[in-house]
């Protein structure tokens, strides 16, 4: 019992991850029906971007006398950071690629991916960055289970970058405009909502989401890697796949409970092969119901 | 354009320890921002016509190629090829020779894969698992049960084809972007296994004391007998992939110019319109991919055989994005064109021994800048659907 919920908050934790990251690949996919590679390597460059800067405050003092103020101005520098990385990626691999064949435009965001994630490894090196210990000490524990600050940490920015993003899709003119071009291009731009716009709108906010997930996953396993993308951005995309993709609501929903699969199975069942379990969920999903657990009908010309 | 180069200016230049130093970060960059700069430069003044008149005199040359070319009867050219491919290892040192088996072996696999991206227009991301699991064939075989390299090759393309199928019976239901991702998870489901599973695969340390192939030589020494001898040289390894690789562009190019190919492009094109045509899509794409499945399963146990050393790290995702390099930068669908595509991504970065690391770097780029300025690739296949060339303007 102790166990299985200790278990159970882990895979909260990073279900949660999963679920920022997912929510990136739902958004840009609903709008524009591609599957954007690279934007687990947004994620890998948001948690550098985290790494770099928390060493910069660290090194000049500030991070041991305000932790909390610096990892927030990091995270938020990030975000911006990677938004406008998005963006740049956007406007130099996708948008050139809007009107040819979706092989082509699939083939340039994974072009993309390789060169965004080698640039990394040139410029950072190959090895582990490790991040400042400042924040992996302490937490609560409840008999044998540990929670650490960490983790709470974790499950509140998370659930506050949730609200925010549902607000901000659901409430207001931006979020109605998203919605509007993701139903249908032609008609959006005829009462006057710029299509291109949004798109980079989209991809900045997405790439913002997967920043955070990554200065995260980067405090919370106390380093990152040049190929840390790769194997989270699938999972992610599993997450977002399940949720039924363009669903936002399905994005979070999915990505917890490939959270939860993953760490459970591993508890459970073994540890080695816990990446296969996203896999085998997301081809369950696909095989069996490919509009995923919350998706509309999809129309079947995706080609 | 501009300001993507901006933010990657002080991308990543500071040191873990606070300060800042921004040399290294500084010299990728400039690599790519001048890479860049030269082709956009090239793309305007294109674009404004400057370019024209030595566009004129390079079209005149080019036309008096093509003339030349149709001149020449068609045998003529593959005699040439092939005379030079026979004579190549008697002019070369090993290290020639070593490329040369590394391109072949390329080829095979760029070819496979063609098959499954070019013709059928799926796109497969986790390709290279087909690769692993020819080469894990021959290894047990060969180290478990001494079955020949010959032998072997058959079971290895045969195995490769069983996985192809295993994997393609439930993803093939799908279309296009989801394809890929499944194809992704199912390269990596396979990588994970043959890491993990110690009894069979031995694991991250690989199998050791794969047989070289042999042959039976006569020898004339004793009387007459048949001498089982193990093509260990070099140059012999070198015959028996181009042999491979011969039977693999021969195999290819028939598949393609038959009603199954024929199909194949139907359904790459539209695949409803193919399917109201009466072609059945789904078994044909099963075709497809057991079909690329079986070249990358010969590939891959020719690999196992030269290298007589097996492990997992051989076969993970990068392999797959080269291997997709090759088929997108040399031309979707068409032979010489992946040909070329294998040439230039093994000949190059070893010509460029200097900027090794730089090499993935450049294959993503070189794929984007593909994509973006010509998405048929160098040598474009003859028979690209209006559709695709429509949007290539």
């Amino acid at each position: 019992m102790e166990f299985f919920l200790q278990q159970l908050i882990n895979g909260l934790t990073l279900g949660g991850i999963y679920a920022l990251i997912a929510l990136g690949y739902t958004m840009v996919y609903g709008i524009i029906q591609l599957i954007n590679f690279a934007h687990g390597e947004f994620f890998a460059a948001g948690g550098y971007m985290g790494v770099i800067l928390l060493s910069f405050l660290a090194g000049q003092g500030y991070l041991q006398t305000h932790p909390w103020l610096c990892l927030g101005g990091a995270m938020l520098l990030a975000m911006v950071f990677c938004a406008f990385l998005a963006m740049a990626v956007e406007k130099v691999a996708y948008m050139p690629l809007r009107k040819s064949t979706r092989l082509a435009a699939l083939v340039s965001a994974l072009g993309m991916s390789i060169f965004l994630s080698n640039g990394l490894m040139l410029t950072q090196g190959v090895y582990d960055k490790p991040y400042p210990a400042a924040f992996s000490q302490g937490g609560f524990e409840f008999g044998n289970i540990v929670v650490s600050y960490l983790q709470i940490m974790i499950v509140l920015i998370t659930i506050g970058l949730l609200i925010f993003l549902n607000i901000l899709v659901f409430k207001t003119r931006i979020g109605k405009a998203m919605r509007a071009t993701a139903q249908d291009k032609v008609m959006s731009a005829l009462v006057g909502i710029n299509s291109n716009k949004i798109i980079s709108l989209t991809f900045a906010i997405g790439a913002s989401l997967a920043a955070a997930a990554g200065i995260m996953v980067g405090l919370y396993y106390g380093s990152v890697n040049y190929t840390m993308g790769f194997v989270p951005g699938i999972k992610a995309f599993a997450a977002a796949v399940l949720g039924g993709i363009g669903n936002i609501t399905g994005a979070m929903l999915g990505g917890l409970i490939i959270g939860m699969v993953e760490i459970f199975g591993a508890g459970y069942i073994s540890g080695q092969y816990k990446d296969v379990f996203a896999f085998i969920i997301l081809i369950a999903v696909l095989y069996f119901r490919p509009t995923g657990i919350m998706g509309e009908n999809v129309d079947d010309t995706r080609v | 354009m501009v300001w993507l180069f901006g933010l990657l200016w002080p991308l990543l230049g500071i040191h873990a320890d606070g300060t800042l130093s921004f040399t290294r970060a500084f010299n990728v960059w400039f690599y790519i921002f001048a890479v860049t700069l030269v082709i956009v430069v090239v793309v305007v003044l294109q674009k404004q016509g400057i370019l024209d008149g030595f566009g004129r005199s390079l079209g005149a040359g080019k036309t008096g190629l093509t003339a030349v070319y149709a001149r020449t009867p068609q045998w003529a050219w593959i005699a040439a090829v092939a005379v030079l491919a026979l004579v190549f290892p008697m002019f070369t040192g090993r290290y020639e020779q070593d490329v040369a088996i590394n391109v072949l072996v390329y080829v095979c696999l760029g070819l496979g894969l063609n098959i499954v991206i070019g013709l059928a227009g799926m796109l497969d991301l986790g390709y290279i698992a087909f690769y692993g699991v020819g080469a894990y064939t021959y290894a047990l075989l060969s180290v478990n049960f001494q079955i020949p390299f010959w032998l072997s090759l058959p079971v290895a393309a045969f195995t490769a084809c069983i996985a192809g199928c295993i994997i393609g019976y439930p993803t093939l239901r799908m279309r296009g972007d989801y394809l890929a991702i499944v194809t992704l998870g199912f390269g990596e489901i396979v990588r994970i296994i043959l890491n993990n599973w110690m009894e069979l695969t031995n694991g991250p340390n690989g199998i050791l004391g794969i047989k070289a192939p042999g042959i039976f030589f006569p020898s004339f020494a004793e009387g007459f007998s048949l001498e089982h001898l193990y093509l260990k040289k070099l140059h012999y390894l070198y015959y028996v992939i181009l042999l491979l690789a011969v039977f693999t562009v021969i195999a290819v190019r028939r598949l393609n110019i038959s009603r199954i190919g024929r199909a194949w492009e139907a359904i790459r094109e539209d695949e409803t319109a193919a399917e109201l045509m009466g072609v059945n899509t789904y078994r044909l794409k099963l075709l497809a991919y057991a079909m690329g499945a079986i070249f990358a399963g010969l590939a891959g146990a020719f690999f196992a055989a030269r290298v007589r050393f097996v492990s997992p790290e051989s076969f993970t995702f990068l392999e797959s994005a080269t291997v997709l390099a090759m088929v997108v930068l040399g031309g979707m669908a068409s032979i010489p064109g992946v040909i070329l595509g294998a040439l230039a991504l093994i000949v190059l970065p070893e010509i460029f021994r200097e900027f090794e690391l730089y090499r993935m770097l450049c294959l993503g780029g070189a794929m984007v800048m593909m994509m973006v300025f010509k998405p048929s690739g160098f040598i474009a296949a003859k028979r690209l659907g209006r559709r695709s060339e429509e949007r290539e303007g």
